[in-house]
Protein backbone atom coordinates (compact mmCIF):
# COMPACT_ATOMS: atom_id res chain seq x y z
CA UNK A 1 0.00 0.00 0.00
CA UNK A 2 1.55 3.23 -1.22
CA UNK A 3 2.61 5.75 1.83
CA UNK A 4 -0.19 8.92 1.99
CA UNK A 5 2.03 12.17 1.57
CA UNK A 6 2.30 13.46 4.99
CA UNK A 7 3.91 16.55 3.93
CA UNK A 8 1.58 18.83 3.96
CA UNK A 9 0.67 18.25 8.16
CA UNK A 10 2.76 19.96 9.51
CA UNK A 11 1.79 23.36 7.74
CA UNK A 12 -1.58 22.81 8.65
CA UNK A 13 -1.15 22.26 11.83
CA UNK A 14 0.85 25.21 11.77
CA UNK A 15 -1.91 27.59 10.52
CA UNK A 16 -4.22 26.40 13.38
CA UNK A 17 -1.53 27.61 15.60
CA UNK A 18 -1.50 30.76 14.34
CA UNK A 19 -5.29 31.14 13.92
CA UNK A 20 -5.79 30.50 17.81
CA UNK A 21 -2.54 32.65 18.44
CA UNK A 22 -4.28 35.60 16.59
CA UNK A 23 -7.98 35.15 18.39
CA UNK A 24 -6.84 34.59 22.15
CA UNK A 25 -4.78 36.15 24.28
CA UNK A 26 -2.25 35.29 27.20
CA UNK A 27 -3.79 34.57 29.88
CA UNK A 28 -2.23 37.02 31.86
CA UNK A 29 -2.35 36.79 35.60
CA UNK A 30 -2.99 34.35 38.29
CA UNK A 31 -6.29 34.69 40.24
CA UNK A 32 -5.82 35.38 43.95
CA UNK A 33 -9.43 35.92 43.99
CA UNK A 34 -12.83 33.69 43.67
CA UNK A 35 -15.18 35.73 42.11
CA UNK A 36 -18.46 34.55 40.34
CA UNK A 37 -19.72 36.84 38.06
CA UNK A 38 -23.30 38.16 38.23
CA UNK A 39 -25.58 36.68 35.23
CA UNK A 40 -27.15 39.28 33.30
CA UNK A 41 -29.51 39.62 30.43
CA UNK A 42 -28.36 42.86 28.56
CA UNK A 43 -24.47 42.35 28.05
CA UNK A 44 -22.38 43.79 25.74
CA UNK A 45 -19.42 42.66 23.86
CA UNK A 46 -15.81 44.09 24.91
CA UNK A 47 -15.05 46.14 22.13
CA UNK A 48 -11.42 45.76 22.62
CA UNK A 49 -9.07 43.77 24.52
CA UNK A 50 -6.12 45.10 24.22
CA UNK A 51 -7.10 48.81 25.77
CA UNK A 52 -8.48 47.52 28.50
CA UNK A 53 -7.70 46.63 32.46
CA UNK A 54 -8.96 44.12 34.62
CA UNK A 55 -9.32 45.28 38.16
CA UNK A 56 -10.45 41.76 40.45
CA UNK A 57 -12.70 41.74 43.98
CA UNK A 58 -13.43 38.56 45.75
CA UNK A 59 -12.70 36.99 48.45
CA UNK A 60 -9.03 35.13 48.51
CA UNK A 61 -9.07 31.87 46.64
CA UNK A 62 -9.15 28.61 49.19
CA UNK A 63 -5.07 28.37 48.89
CA UNK A 64 -4.66 31.44 49.94
CA UNK A 65 -7.94 31.63 52.50
CA UNK A 66 -5.55 30.56 56.10
CA UNK A 67 -3.34 33.48 55.29
CA UNK A 68 -5.04 36.68 53.94
CA UNK A 69 -8.69 35.67 55.85
CA UNK A 70 -11.82 35.80 54.16
CA UNK A 71 -12.58 39.42 53.65
CA UNK A 72 -13.18 40.41 50.05
CA UNK A 73 -10.13 42.00 48.49
CA UNK A 74 -9.12 43.98 45.43
CA UNK A 75 -6.87 42.07 43.10
CA UNK A 76 -4.59 44.10 40.41
CA UNK A 77 -2.26 42.10 38.33
CA UNK A 78 -0.83 39.69 40.56
CA UNK A 79 -0.66 40.83 44.06
CA UNK A 80 -4.04 42.01 46.55
CA UNK A 81 -4.36 45.91 46.81
CA UNK A 82 -6.38 48.91 48.30
CA UNK A 83 -8.46 50.79 46.29
CA UNK A 84 -6.03 54.00 46.72
CA UNK A 85 -3.36 51.61 44.57
CA UNK A 86 -5.67 51.55 41.56
CA UNK A 87 -4.81 55.32 40.41
CA UNK A 88 -1.15 54.24 39.73
CA UNK A 89 -2.28 50.96 38.29
CA UNK A 90 -4.66 52.60 35.71
CA UNK A 91 -2.58 55.38 34.82
CA UNK A 92 0.94 53.34 34.40
CA UNK A 93 -1.33 50.62 32.04
CA UNK A 94 -3.10 53.87 30.26
CA UNK A 95 0.34 55.22 29.54
CA UNK A 96 1.25 52.03 27.63
CA UNK A 97 -1.31 52.44 25.15
CA UNK A 98 -0.80 54.30 22.06
CA UNK A 99 -2.25 57.97 21.89
CA UNK A 100 -4.80 56.69 19.36
CA UNK A 101 -6.27 53.93 21.52
CA UNK A 102 -6.16 55.74 24.99
CA UNK A 103 -9.58 57.51 24.35
CA UNK A 104 -11.27 53.54 24.27
CA UNK A 105 -9.43 52.65 27.66
CA UNK A 106 -11.94 50.68 30.24
CA UNK A 107 -11.64 49.39 33.27
CA UNK A 108 -13.25 46.01 33.32
CA UNK A 109 -14.43 45.30 36.74
CA UNK A 110 -14.74 41.13 37.33
CA UNK A 111 -16.70 41.32 40.64
CA UNK A 112 -17.87 38.77 42.90
CA UNK A 113 -21.64 39.06 43.29
CA UNK A 114 -21.68 38.87 47.33
CA UNK A 115 -19.00 41.91 47.29
CA UNK A 116 -20.17 44.54 49.84
CA UNK A 117 -21.22 47.67 47.59
CA UNK A 118 -18.82 49.65 49.62
CA UNK A 119 -15.58 48.24 47.94
CA UNK A 120 -17.66 49.04 44.78
CA UNK A 121 -17.56 52.19 45.58
CA UNK A 122 -14.66 53.43 46.98
CA UNK A 123 -13.25 51.56 43.79
CA UNK A 124 -15.24 54.29 41.46
CA UNK A 125 -14.57 57.26 43.21
CA UNK A 126 -10.06 56.39 42.54
CA UNK A 127 -11.63 55.57 38.78
CA UNK A 128 -13.15 58.65 38.36
CA UNK A 129 -10.24 60.61 40.04
CA UNK A 130 -7.77 58.75 37.57
CA UNK A 131 -10.46 59.82 34.73
CA UNK A 132 -10.97 56.12 33.95
CA UNK A 133 -14.09 57.14 33.32
CA UNK A 134 -15.23 53.81 30.76
CA UNK A 135 -16.07 50.56 33.34
CA UNK A 136 -17.53 47.57 32.69
CA UNK A 137 -19.30 45.54 35.24
CA UNK A 138 -17.87 42.00 34.10
CA UNK A 139 -20.77 39.43 33.87
CA UNK A 140 -21.99 36.16 32.48
CA UNK A 141 -24.93 35.77 30.16
CA UNK A 142 -27.85 34.36 30.90
CA UNK A 143 -28.48 31.05 30.01
CA UNK A 144 -32.02 29.80 28.87
CA UNK B 1 32.30 14.25 -12.10
CA UNK B 2 29.26 15.28 -14.11
CA UNK B 3 27.27 13.13 -12.50
CA UNK B 4 24.10 14.80 -10.41
CA UNK B 5 23.79 13.69 -6.53
CA UNK B 6 20.83 13.78 -5.16
CA UNK B 7 20.60 15.91 -2.21
CA UNK B 8 19.00 13.61 0.37
CA UNK B 9 15.64 14.84 1.89
CA UNK B 10 15.79 16.45 5.27
CA UNK B 11 13.59 14.22 7.42
CA UNK B 12 10.55 16.25 8.82
CA UNK B 13 8.50 13.57 9.69
CA UNK B 14 8.82 15.11 13.17
CA UNK B 15 7.58 18.84 12.18
CA UNK B 16 3.89 17.68 12.58
CA UNK B 17 4.26 16.84 16.53
CA UNK B 18 6.57 19.58 17.22
CA UNK B 19 3.78 22.03 15.54
CA UNK B 20 1.29 19.90 17.44
CA UNK B 21 3.05 21.02 20.89
CA UNK B 22 3.24 24.37 19.89
CA UNK B 23 -0.32 24.28 19.35
CA UNK B 24 -1.60 22.25 22.96
CA UNK B 25 0.96 24.64 24.24
CA UNK B 26 -0.98 27.69 23.27
CA UNK B 27 -4.27 26.23 24.25
CA UNK B 28 -3.55 25.77 27.39
CA UNK B 29 -1.91 29.63 28.28
CA UNK B 30 -4.36 31.10 26.50
CA UNK B 31 -8.38 31.72 27.27
CA UNK B 32 -10.84 32.73 24.39
CA UNK B 33 -13.80 33.92 27.03
CA UNK B 34 -14.83 37.29 25.70
CA UNK B 35 -15.72 39.82 28.33
CA UNK B 36 -19.10 40.37 28.54
CA UNK B 37 -20.75 42.96 30.75
CA UNK B 38 -22.48 46.01 31.31
CA UNK B 39 -21.45 49.35 30.26
CA UNK B 40 -21.27 52.49 31.94
CA UNK B 41 -19.30 55.87 31.76
CA UNK B 42 -18.87 57.30 35.38
CA UNK B 43 -18.98 61.43 35.94
CA UNK B 44 -15.96 63.32 35.65
CA UNK B 45 -14.19 63.69 38.86
CA UNK B 46 -15.97 67.43 40.69
CA UNK B 47 -13.71 70.38 40.27
CA UNK B 48 -12.32 72.19 43.46
CA UNK B 49 -14.53 75.21 42.73
CA UNK B 50 -17.72 72.58 42.09
CA UNK B 51 -17.49 71.39 45.04
CA UNK B 52 -21.05 73.70 46.80
CA UNK B 53 -22.43 73.93 43.67
CA UNK B 54 -24.75 71.02 43.71
CA UNK B 55 -26.36 69.82 41.12
CA UNK B 56 -30.51 70.52 40.90
CA UNK B 57 -32.30 68.33 39.53
CA UNK B 58 -36.48 69.08 39.66
CA UNK B 59 -38.03 66.08 41.90
CA UNK B 60 -40.37 64.67 39.33
CA UNK B 61 -37.16 64.39 36.78
CA UNK B 62 -35.45 62.03 39.20
CA UNK B 63 -36.37 58.12 40.10
CA UNK B 64 -34.70 57.03 43.08
CA UNK B 65 -33.74 53.68 43.51
CA UNK B 66 -32.76 52.81 46.73
CA UNK B 67 -31.46 49.47 48.21
CA UNK B 68 -30.70 48.59 51.70
CA UNK B 69 -27.89 46.49 53.65
CA UNK B 70 -30.19 43.47 53.46
CA UNK B 71 -30.89 44.36 49.88
CA UNK B 72 -34.68 45.65 49.91
CA UNK B 73 -35.03 47.83 47.06
CA UNK B 74 -37.29 50.78 47.03
CA UNK B 75 -38.73 52.97 44.13
CA UNK B 76 -39.11 55.89 45.06
CA UNK B 77 -41.06 55.93 48.68
CA UNK B 78 -42.40 51.91 48.24
CA UNK B 79 -40.55 48.33 48.45
CA UNK B 80 -40.50 46.98 45.10
CA UNK B 81 -39.36 43.25 43.92
CA UNK B 82 -36.51 43.16 41.08
CA UNK B 83 -39.41 42.16 38.51
CA UNK B 84 -41.11 45.58 39.38
CA UNK B 85 -38.39 47.64 38.57
CA UNK B 86 -38.77 47.03 34.96
CA UNK B 87 -42.42 48.61 34.70
CA UNK B 88 -41.73 51.07 36.60
CA UNK B 89 -38.51 52.69 34.82
CA UNK B 90 -40.30 52.01 31.51
CA UNK B 91 -42.91 53.76 33.32
CA UNK B 92 -41.06 56.49 34.10
CA UNK B 93 -38.77 57.06 30.83
CA UNK B 94 -42.01 56.86 28.90
CA UNK B 95 -44.03 59.14 30.84
CA UNK B 96 -47.10 58.35 28.38
CA UNK B 97 -49.90 60.36 30.14
CA UNK B 98 -47.56 63.12 30.98
CA UNK B 99 -48.18 62.57 34.66
CA UNK B 100 -47.28 65.66 36.81
CA UNK B 101 -45.17 62.82 39.04
CA UNK B 102 -43.79 61.49 36.14
CA UNK B 103 -40.38 63.33 34.62
CA UNK B 104 -41.53 66.60 31.99
CA UNK B 105 -42.00 65.61 28.51
CA UNK B 106 -39.96 68.52 26.13
CA UNK B 107 -40.44 68.85 22.07
CA UNK B 108 -37.27 67.63 20.29
CA UNK B 109 -36.88 67.21 17.16
CA UNK B 110 -35.22 64.26 16.09
CA UNK B 111 -33.52 64.57 12.80
CA UNK B 112 -33.20 60.63 11.85
CA UNK B 113 -36.72 60.12 11.90
CA UNK B 114 -37.68 63.89 10.62
CA UNK B 115 -40.37 64.73 13.03
CA UNK B 116 -40.57 65.86 16.38
CA UNK B 117 -41.48 63.75 19.44
CA UNK B 118 -42.34 64.67 23.19
CA UNK B 119 -39.09 63.18 24.88
CA UNK B 120 -38.51 63.17 28.62
CA UNK B 121 -35.20 64.27 27.77
CA UNK B 122 -33.90 65.56 31.50
CA UNK B 123 -35.02 62.11 33.35
CA UNK B 124 -32.36 60.39 35.86
CA UNK B 125 -32.35 57.49 37.36
CA UNK B 126 -30.49 57.13 40.12
CA UNK B 127 -29.49 54.09 42.11
CA UNK B 128 -28.29 54.28 45.59
CA UNK B 129 -26.81 51.54 47.66
CA UNK B 130 -25.70 51.08 51.27
CA UNK B 131 -21.67 50.04 51.59
CA UNK B 132 -23.34 46.30 52.53
CA UNK B 133 -25.23 46.06 49.89
CA UNK B 134 -24.69 42.92 47.26
CA UNK B 135 -22.98 43.95 44.75
CA UNK B 136 -24.89 41.13 42.48
CA UNK B 137 -28.38 42.87 44.08
CA UNK B 138 -27.05 46.02 42.33
CA UNK B 139 -26.33 44.55 39.25
CA UNK B 140 -29.47 42.82 39.00
CA UNK B 141 -30.87 46.33 39.07
CA UNK B 142 -28.40 47.94 36.66
CA UNK B 143 -29.45 45.24 34.35
CA UNK B 144 -33.11 45.65 34.89
CA UNK B 145 -32.89 49.29 33.84
CA UNK B 146 -30.72 48.69 30.90
CA UNK B 147 -33.63 45.84 29.77
CA UNK B 148 -36.42 48.60 30.41
CA UNK B 149 -34.60 50.87 28.00
CA UNK B 150 -34.02 48.11 25.38
CA UNK B 151 -37.30 47.79 25.50
CA UNK B 152 -38.46 50.82 25.00
CA UNK B 153 -36.18 51.10 22.03
CA UNK B 154 -37.18 48.17 20.19
CA UNK B 155 -41.11 49.64 20.73
CA UNK B 156 -40.19 52.59 18.93
CA UNK B 157 -38.17 50.69 16.49
CA UNK B 158 -40.63 48.95 15.63
CA UNK B 159 -43.26 51.85 15.30
CA UNK B 160 -40.89 53.32 13.24
CA UNK B 161 -38.67 51.20 11.03
CA UNK B 162 -40.06 48.00 11.28
CA UNK B 163 -37.02 46.05 12.55
CA UNK B 164 -35.89 45.62 16.53
CA UNK B 165 -33.15 48.01 17.36
CA UNK B 166 -30.49 45.84 16.91
CA UNK B 167 -31.10 45.53 12.64
CA UNK B 168 -31.26 48.81 12.38
CA UNK B 169 -28.25 51.30 11.11
CA UNK B 170 -26.53 53.43 12.60
CA UNK B 171 -27.93 57.01 12.15
CA UNK B 172 -31.23 55.03 12.70
CA UNK B 173 -29.72 54.06 16.01
CA UNK B 174 -28.97 57.31 17.01
CA UNK B 175 -31.86 58.72 16.70
CA UNK B 176 -33.60 56.12 18.43
CA UNK B 177 -31.09 57.03 21.29
CA UNK B 178 -31.94 60.52 21.22
CA UNK B 179 -35.56 59.81 21.82
CA UNK B 180 -34.81 57.38 25.02
CA UNK B 181 -31.51 58.57 25.56
CA UNK B 182 -29.92 55.87 28.79
CA UNK B 183 -29.19 58.10 31.95
CA UNK B 184 -28.59 55.89 34.74
CA UNK B 185 -26.64 57.97 37.52
CA UNK B 186 -23.49 56.80 38.16
CA UNK B 187 -22.27 59.55 40.50
CA UNK B 188 -21.74 59.41 44.39
CA UNK B 189 -25.63 59.12 45.31
CA UNK B 190 -25.56 61.91 47.77
CA UNK B 191 -24.90 64.45 44.86
CA UNK B 192 -27.90 63.23 43.42
CA UNK B 193 -30.07 62.39 46.59
CA UNK B 194 -33.42 64.27 47.31
CA UNK B 195 -32.77 66.25 50.62
CA UNK B 196 -32.58 69.24 48.66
Amino acid sequence: MPEMNTSSLPDLIFTILFFFMMVTTMREVTLKVKFEKPIGTQLEKLARKSCTSFIYIGQPTDALRGQFGSAHRIQLNDKYAEAPEIYDYVMEDRSELAESDKPFYTVSLKVDHHTPMGIITDVKQVLRKAYALKIVYSANKKQD
Amino acid sequence: MGKKRKMPGLNTSSTADISFMLLIFFLVTTSMDTDQGLARTLPKPPEDDQLNNEIKIKERNILNIRINKDNYVMIGDDYASLADIKERAKEFIKNEENRPNLPELKPKKIKGLGKTMMVTENHVISVQTDRGTDYGVYFAVQDALVTAYNELRDELAKAEFGFKYEFLTDDQQKAIREVYPQKISEAEPKKYGGQQ
